[in-house]
Order: C-alpha cells, then structure tokens, then sequence
C-alpha cells in the first residue's frame, strides 16, 4: 500500500519535471530571450501563469527551461559519479585488504572529509562559473559515494558460491566484476543514483544561487532564487515559484528513490547524508 | 586495542598531510592576485609588485607551503594578506559565530527528530507514522538557502520579530545574541532533523525486529515498554554516528545560510577570503574543516571499535 | 582578546549612555550601514572605496579636501600661493593640529606623507596623482613646498583625494589596523566582519562636530540590508545595495532617500584592439544597439543617468553626447552590414559582481542578440576579472563603472585595458595637464570628451547613481559624491 503510494508520488511528480524539462525544447509560452522591462515584476495571472520577472520574463517559461538545467546538471554528475565510482568500488572489492583496496578506500573517506560546498567554491573560483563546471565540482562528491556502496555491496557477494563457481572455472576477477557482482548490485546502484540525483540537483540550486552555476542566459532555479531575493519583500511569487519547483523535483526524485527500493529489494540501505 | 588506535592515528596524520598539499596546491593555482585586488584599477604595475614584496607572495610556493604547514603545526596561522591580522585570530573570533550557531542548529535538529523519530517508529504503518514520513520527505527536500528567505520574508520583514540578518556579538547578552542566531538556526536544522527522525526510526525499526525485543514482548511488554526499556539505547549508536558527522556538516553547511543571514562567521570569510584571494586564510579555514572531520571520523572510528571488537580487524 | 572585549565594553557603556541621555538632548550618535568591509584602513595604500568611506575626513585630512558639490577647499592647508609658471605650491598650514596620539602635525609630516606616497617602493593604489611632484620642501614647520617637474592644472584636486592624507612616522606601523590621524574623529573599536566604532576627537583643532560616536556597520547582502534599515537598526545606509527596494523606502515617512550621483561612468567597455571590435564601425553598431533607458530601467529601476562619454554629467564641463549613440537597431544592423558582419559576430561579455554589471550585461545581451551579435556571457569574481579583463586584456566586452573622480585621462594611455590608442587625444590630454586657465581647460575638455564619443571607444551608458537611505532626522548627508566619503562631522539630527 505504502509502496505503491510512494511510487506513484513520486512517479508523478518526475514525470511532471521531466515532461517540462522536454517540453521547453519544442515549445514554452513565452520567448525568455527577450526581454521585456516595461511588463516587469508582474504578478501571477491568466497571460503569465506564475507572474514575470524583473526583466519582464515569463516566470513560467523560465521554470520550464531551469527544469532542463537542473535535470541536465544533476544526470552528468550522477554519471560521473557511477561511471568512475562504480569501477573503483568493484576494483576495491575483488582486491580486498590489498593496497588497491587500501588506497582506494582512503581516497574516499579523504574526499569525504571535504567540506563539498566550499571545495565546489573553490572549483568554480579557479575554473570559472559554468554549468561544466558545477557538474564536476558536484560530480567529484559523487564517486565516494558509489566507490563505497559498490564495495560493500561486493564485498559480502565475493563470498557467495556462484562467484566461487565462477572463480574455480578460471575467470579473472574483472571478467567476474562484470559479470556477475554488478548486475547484482545494479538494485543498489539504481536507488542510491535516484536519492544522489536529487541530492545533485540540490547542490546544483545552491551553487547557481551563490552564482556559481549555469550562467545566463540559461536561466536555472537556483540563479532565480538569486535575483529574486532583494525583491521577496514586494513580489514574493518571484522566490516561491523556483522554490516549489527545486522542492517538487527533489521530493518526486526521493519518493521514487524510497518506491523504488522497497519494490527492488526492501532490505536495501540508502545513505542519504 | 592501542594498536589499532595507533594504527588510525598514523592514518589520520596521513590523511592531514595529504590533505594540507592538495588544499594549498589546489588554492594557489587560482588565477588572480590578492596584491591586484587591492590596488584596484588605477594601480601601476611596480606599486602591484612591491605590494606582493611586502606580503612575502614573491616567495616561491613549496617555501610558502612548508612555512604554512611548519606554522600550523605550531599552531599559528600566519598573517592575512588583506586584514593583515594573524589568521588564528581571525578564525577564532569567526568561531564564536559559526560553532554557537552549528551547536544550536545540531540541538534544534536533534529536539525534534528524538520525538518524531520515536513516535513515528512506535505507531509504524499507522496515520500518524505516514504523516511524520511524509513531513521528513518534504524537509529533505527543501534547498535550506529558500527555506531560510521564506523564513526571512515571514519573520523578519512581515512580521518583524527578528531581524532579517546580522550578528550584534555576544557582548550585548546571551539571549539576544541567541534570537539573531535563532533564524539560522531553524533553516539550518529542518533538512538535518528530517534526516535523523529517519535514521532513528529506521534504526528503533531494526532494533524492534531484534530477537532480545521479541523476548521482551514474550515477557508481557507492551510493544511501547518494550521500546522505551530496550529499544532506544540500542539504536542510539546509529543515530549517535549521524549527529557526530551533522556536526561537521553543520560547520560547513553554514556557508549558504551564513550568506543568507549575514552572519560574520567562517562561511561568510570563506567567502570573502575567495574573492578577494587571500589565499592564505581560504587555506587556514578550509584545512580546519578538513580536519574537524578527520578527527570526527577518527573519534567515531574509535568508539566503535571500543564497543565492537571485531571492527579493529577491518582495514 | 580581553583587551577587544574591554574597549567593546567601554564602547557600549557609552553607547548605552548616549542613548539614556537621548531623551534630554539631541541624538549624538549614529550608525552607518555601508554594503562593504574595509580590508584595514590604511587609505594610503590600497583601492577598497570602503577605507576612504570610513576615515576619509573623520580620521585622516589631507591638505585640500572635497566637498560634496566636487569643490575643492581648504583642510590642513590654511592657503597656499602658486608661483606663475605653476611649478611651485605654497603651503601654509593650519596651527595647533595634533595627530590623535598627541604628536604635533607639521610640515615633517606632510614631507613624509607625500615622499611616503611617490617613493620608489610605494604602495599607493593612486601613484600617478603624485607623479607631477619633483620635490617636497619643509620651508618651516608650518610651510611646505611643492616643486613639480610641468605644470599640473589638478595639484589642487590631487591632493584632496584620500590616497594623499597626510599620516605621522610615529603611528605609521600599525596604521592598518589603529588609524592615527588629525581628523575630528578617533577610531575607537573594530568588530571585524561587522563594524567599526569611532569616536569624536576632543583635542581636534576645528570646530567640535555635532555627532560625538560613530559606528560603522557593514551589511553586504541586500535582503539584510532591507532588513537592517525597515528595522531601524541603522540610521545610515549609504551606497545601498538594491535599488529596486527605493521605492518602499520612498513611501514610508520615516525615511529619506537620496539619489547621490557618484562619478562612476557606467560603461561598456570595449577591446579596441579585438577584432572585430577594433572597427569603429562595429563598436558604433553597437553603440546604437543599446537602449540606455532599458537598461537603466531593467537593471537599476530607475537611477542612473544617461552618458554619452567619459564624463560625469554633474561637472560643469560635461558636454551631452547621448545623440551621438542613440537607440537604433535598424542603423545599427545596416553598419554591422557595412562593416562585413551582415549576419553579426560572436564575442564575449565577462561581468564582474555588481549588480549594475550582472543585470545590465543580462540586457545588453538581448540587445546585442536582436541585431545578431551573439555574446558569450561570464560572471567573474573581482579578482578574476582584473586578472583576466584588466591585467590579461582577455575580452570583448565588459560592464565596469569607472569611480575615480575625473578620469578620462585613461583614454592617453593606450596600454590601459579597453586599449584605445588615439595619438591626437594623448597630445591633447598632455596639453590640458599643463593648462592652468580655466576657459581653455574647458574647451579642450569638450574637446577630449566629443572625440572618445565619435570614435565609439566604449559603450557609454549611464552614471551611477547609488540611493543613500536615512531615517527622516538625520542632516548633513552628501547628496553628490565626488570621492567616496561619510562626512560625519558634517552631520547632525534634527530635533
């Protein structure tokens, strides 16, 4: 009953982003490259259905273009994550308690240990304010995380007397790492990639609205929430549209992420700090 | 025992020293030039040059390195470039910010996800575990930075019962004081508590499904005697783990909420310290958070193995 | 640290004080909110317009000094003679000026400041206002004598800006962190990352002024600024960050609003030596691409006004330009077309963090796009921008506004970062330096000014302007700002 609950929750809400996210390449209302200063600042109605901005942009446009960022941004830095983390956490666990596995593992708790918000400052500060440049900066965080889930959800498999089997007829450990420990943890991987998708576009918010995200023109939720704060005190509806859109994503994303888990495997852990 | 101790005390040391290479190697390749800075746009580039003499930047870097980390080791911090105060100091006064407001933000978190946590846990599956899930939901997804403005827009600049941002010290008593933190604090802890009431329900969940809880209940408990007795020491220790690594969050996390509120703690001199390339700050402060967490690890580490000895074999 | 803690109780004892006896007599405190922190407050040796906000006038005095009109008066110089070829200036100084330490000020001290300020090792942010000195001469104590190398018609106006104060060898070691000078007001406390304190100077030499303690705050943010001055936290608010919350304060009666006029040109500066932009035809294209009003409008709400040149509309000798760069996006398209860009170009626009820039460099993009030039935007910090822009000359465009009084002299010099290389204005400009009558200074600055604007050497758009917020009985506030200043004793609350 819950599970179903929240996986329909959730899927709906994704499918609500997701759908904006794809529908802007087609078509959004208004065209947010021109600017429009004379109809700045107005408030939600039938012609502008969340108002427009202080460039006399359409707000609700605009959500639906910052949905494509966010969703671009938090997908390339969830791959990075898995595409690196994924194979030094197999890596780690086929060479247990050696100096791979040592160095490995050391690497991780060492990124770990990095307050990521100011090392994405720092990132963005030396390379420069870009999307690129959030993606990796958030991309970085995410190869710990995997590297660890990878390797313990390996290292109680290793054990396992398929693998065993499989060792005994010769095949080396990385041909064994793919073959049959990731499709095993693939479960584990797929619901923590959902909860650091939504964790990505978090960070992804928070670094435009220090100015250190996607860069206009592209407009992103996190850059709205930015310009809009000297105006909350006379247009309100400018910082509550980005907000319920950022809160809308990340809570479709984590009830997908808790559906998920409990409709592949209930006994699955998720880390979410 | 003491081996084993030994053993991650040489790691952490270790991790420290990589660590202070890869921040200062990392901060020093920013473009930019703290001596330009502060010129501005009229200097002429000789005026530029004897500043960057006088600041020891004409040094060349793996001596700056070696005296940073020789001074850090000793405990002293080195000069800033701009305010051209000891750095320590500096850290130190932004301290009695960021720490009070990281303390309170970890005490708010902690007072409500205990009670939310529990009673969620004790009526499982019940209207009332759904609503506190669902609330926990919401709280891990709402970008604390939004939820602080709407805070702001509400409290301070509606309502006026706080002011929307500032820091008048400690100096002017201790519950004023604590009111300006107490916006901050708030924001800070919301997504942080949502988190914890989940890890303590999970864990009470886990604790209960444990064959001594069955025993208990065979004994005649009721399931919530049951919890109170034996349930919530036992699944403290998860929850106790969560708080020591929130705790270090919280120091760091508070850099956005620091900016919101403009509260002159260690975010806001990152911050500062980044733009203005004084580099040697941005390193002293982000090696105390590096190691803040280190040291949590390492304390945690400990703990456990106190507890567990079957951890002291895992490498 | 006990020491800190015991001069902040000191200081609140007395605010605490101050505000018991408020009742009885007028107000004499205040609190000034400004958006930036000083790095210290050696104003001698760094560009932070913060320093100057804090202790131009009310700490350290320099011979000449501004008024808020841009007028040049007198300060520790009583009066002075200027010889006839205008190569020597006699100054004759005021008597009885103690430093605050209670050294006695004299001419030693004016020698040492401005020896201090030219020297070879100097780290004076203005040096080239003291390139025309060849020599400082203590005629007697209370005589100075400057010898320049040519005639400088802005001897006068050079030194009145805050890099020239004059500062004492006895307290010159720790000036930037325990300013010691000859000013009506005495630094008393810094809370650092939140305010300095200052109070009034009972040994000053000058009339006593009317506000006695002084703190400065500093609210960076603008959601806090708002707060800060709708809570009546501070009294002050100059420079404030968000002219889009003016008209809140407009309409509330507790508070007064003043547009300062600064003299920041507000610009588009240009690579002159960026192709395309290095044809004139280009950069006019763009020129008539921009629709300053939009801009004004869209990125300031309303304050700002328009330039057509390098010169504050203000001063007396500012000619109108604006016809010249008028918005036309037809011309503008038919000059790109002649140019043999019929189909537009590509360059990049990097903006440091102002809002002006942010916002405006937004604008003006769309504007560009309209006539088809494409522009890659980048927001950078300060320290990148005068890595990148100023020192590296690595851009197309770019949003800055120039604040030093009286600047178009940067257009003589061709290394300067929009590198705009016109032999004729650099003789000019040589020319009006050594011109000392003031009807010709005039017309060769119309001059000066009619040619940078028909060679499109920059977008002009707008002189900033920055609202100062204040509660409805403060007096005194500067209403233009020649140089960035918070005359304090020039204020007072009215009953």
């Amino acid at each position: 009953m819950i599970r179903s609950r929240n996986l329909l929750i959730g899927g709906t809400l994704c499918l609500i982003v997701v759908t904006a996210a794809l529908l802007s390449f087609v078509w959004t209302p208004y065209d947010i490259s021109q600017m429009d200063i004379p109809n700045k600042l107005q408030k939600p109605s039938a012609a502008h259905w969340f108002g427009t901005d202080h460039f006399g942009r359409d707000i609700f446009s605009m959500i639906m273009i910052g949905a494509r960022t966010s969703l671009a941004v938090a997908i390339v830095a969830v791959g990075i994550g898995m595409g690196l983390g994924v194979p030094l956490g197999l890596w780690a666990a086929a060479n247990k308690g050696g100096w791979v596995d040592e160095i490995i593992m050391r690497g991780n708790d060492l990124i770990f240990a990095f307050p990521s918000l100011v090392i994405a400052i720092l990132i963005t500060a030396i390379m420069g304010a870009s999307a690129l440049n959030a993606i990796i900066a958030i991309g970085i965080f995410n190869i710990p995380v995997f590297a660890r889930l990878t390797r313990s959800g390996a290292l109680s498999l290793w054990e396992r007397e398929f693998i065993l089997a499989a060792r005994v007829a010769g095949k080396s450990k990385p041909r064994i790492s793919a073959e049959h420990i990731l499709p095993n943890v693939a479960n584990l991987l797929i619901v923590q990639g959902t909860i650091q998708f939504s964790l990505g576009i978090l960070a992804e918010a928070g670094l435009s609205y220090v100015g250190l995200g996607a860069q206009p023109p592209t407009p992103s939720w996190g850059r709205m929430l930015a310009d809009a704060q000297t105006m909350v005190s006379f247009a309100p509806h400018l910082a509550l549209v980005p907000g319920l859109a950022i809160v809308t994503a990340v809570l479709g994303l984590n009830l997908l992420g808790d559906g998920l888990r409990d409709l592949l495997d209930p006994k699955i852990r998720v880390a979410r700090t | 025992m003491l081996r084993y101790a030994l053993k991650r005390a040489l790691s952490l040391l270790i991790s420290l020293a990589i660590a202070s290479l890869v921040i200062f190697l990392v901060i020093e390749v920013a473009p930019g030039d703290p001596a330009s800075y502060m010129l501005g746009i009229n200097a002429q580039p000789e005026t530029v040059a004897a500043l960057r003499a006088e600041l020891g930047l004409d040094v060349p870097k793996m001596q700056r390195y070696l005296a940073w980390v020789g001074g850090m080791a000793r405990g002293d911090f080195g000069t800033s470039y701009t305010y051209r105060t000891p750095v320590g100091q500096m850290i130190a006064d932004r301290m009695w910010v960021s720490l009070p407001l990281a303390l309170y933000a970890l005490a708010l978190s902690t007072l409500i996800a205990f009670p939310a946590g529990i009673y969620a846990a004790a009526r499982r599956g019940k209207p009332g575990d759904i609503a506190v899930m669902g609330a926990t939901q919401l709280g891990v997804a709402v970008p604390n930075f939004w939820f602080a403005m709407m805070l702001v827009l509400i409290f301070a600049i509606n309502l006026r019962w706080f002011s929307a941002g500032g820091f008048p010290g400690w100096d002017i008593g201790f519950f004023l004081a604590l009111k300006s933190l107490t916006l901050p604090a708030i924001a800070l802890a919301l997504p942080q508590s949502a988190i914890l009431a989940r890890v303590m329900r999970s864990s009470l969940l886990d604790i209960l499904s444990e064959d001594f809880m069955r025993t208990a209940r065979a004994k005649g408990l009721s399931r919530r005697q049951a919890l109170w007795r034996h349930g919530l020491r036992n699944a403290l220790i998860p929850v106790l783990t969560i708080i020591g690594l929130q705790f270090s969050f919280l120091l760091a996390g508070g850099i956005i909420i620091e900016q919101v509120f403009f509260l002159p703690g260690l975010g806001r001199l990152i911050f500062q310290s980044i733009s203005a390339r004084d580099l040697i700050v941005v390193e002293s402060v982000v090696m105390l958070l590096v190691f803040s967490v280190i040291l949590v690890n390492f304390l945690v580490d400990l703990a456990y193995a106190a507890v567990d000895p079957r951890l002291r074999s895992r490498t | 640290m006990r020491f800190l803690t015991g001069r902040l109780a000191m200081a609140s004892l007395v605010a605490l004080a101050a505000g018991l006896g408020a009742a009885q007599a007028a107000q004499d405190d205040i609190t000034v909110a400004m958006q930036l922190e000083p790095p210290h407050l050696d104003p001698t040796s760094a560009a932070a317009q913060a320093i100057d906000s804090v202790v131009y006038i009310n700490i350290f005095e320099g011979l000449t000094r501004f008024m808020d009109d841009g007028s040049i008066v007198p300060a520790l110089a009583k009066s002075w003679d200027i010889s006839d070829d205008g190569l020597t200036y006699t100054f004759n100084l005021n008597q009885g000026v103690t430093f605050h330490d209670g050294t006695t000020f004299d001419a030693e001290d004016v020698k040492f400041s401005l020896d201090r300020a030219r020297a070879e090792d100097s780290t004076n942010a203005q040096k080239a206002l003291f390139a025309a000195i060849a020599d400082v001469t203590v005629v007697d104590p209370m005589t100075v004598r400057l010898t320049l190398s040519e005639p400088n018609g802005n001897m006068l106006f050079n030194l009145a800006w805050g890099d020239a104060v004059i500062v004492a060898p006895e307290s010159i070691d720790d000036i930037k962190t325990n300013p010691v000078g000859t000013g009506p007001y005495k630094f008393a406390n810094w809370v650092q990352g939140d305010k300095i304190e200052l109070m009034a100077n009972d040994s000053y030499w000058g009339s006593a002024p009317a506000i006695k303690s002084a703190t400065f705050k500093f609210i960076s943010d603008p959601t806090a600024a708002f707060g800060a001055v709708m809570a009546e936290d501070v009294d002050v608010f100059t420079g404030y960050p968000a002219p889009e919350n003016v008209p809140q304060f407009e309409a509330d009666p507790r508070f007064q609003v003043l547009n300062v006029a600064t003299e920041g040109e507000t610009i588009l500066s240009t690579n002159n030596k960026m192709p395309p932009l290095d044809n004139v035809k280009v950069r006019k294209a763009i020129a008539h691409a921009i629709d300053r009003q939009a801009i004004i409008d869209g990125a300031m709400f309303g304050m700002g006004t328009p330039i057509g040149t390098h010169f504050a509309p203000h001063h007396p000798d500012y000619v109108d330009l604006t016809g010249n760069s008028g918005y036309d996006p037809e011309l503008s398209k038919k000059l790109l077309a002649e140019a043999g860009f019929p189909d537009g170009f590509t360059t990049t626009l990097k903006l440091p963090p102002p809002s002006y820039a942010r916002r405006g460099g937004e604008i003006i993009a769309a504007q560009l796009r309209a006539v088809g030039i494409k522009t890659e935007t980048s927001n950078l910090e300060w320290a990148q921008w005068l890595e990148q822009v100023f020192r590296g000359k690595d851009y197309g465009l770019t949003i800055v506004s120039h604040t030093e009084p009286f600047d178009i002299g940067i257009y003589a010099r061709p290394d300067y970062y929009f590198q705009y290389d016109n032999p004729a204005f650099q003789e000019l400009y040589a020319e009006l330096n050594k011109t000392t009558d003031a009807a010709k200074r005039s017309e060769m600055l119309a001059e000066l000014q009619t040619m940078i604007s028909l060679d499109y050497v920059n977008g002009y758009l707008f002189q900033l302007a920055t609202p100062t917020i204040a509660k409805a009985g403060v007096q005194g506030l500067w209403k233009n700002a020649p140089t960035a200043a918070v005359d304090l004793p020039a204020m007072s609350w009215a009953n």
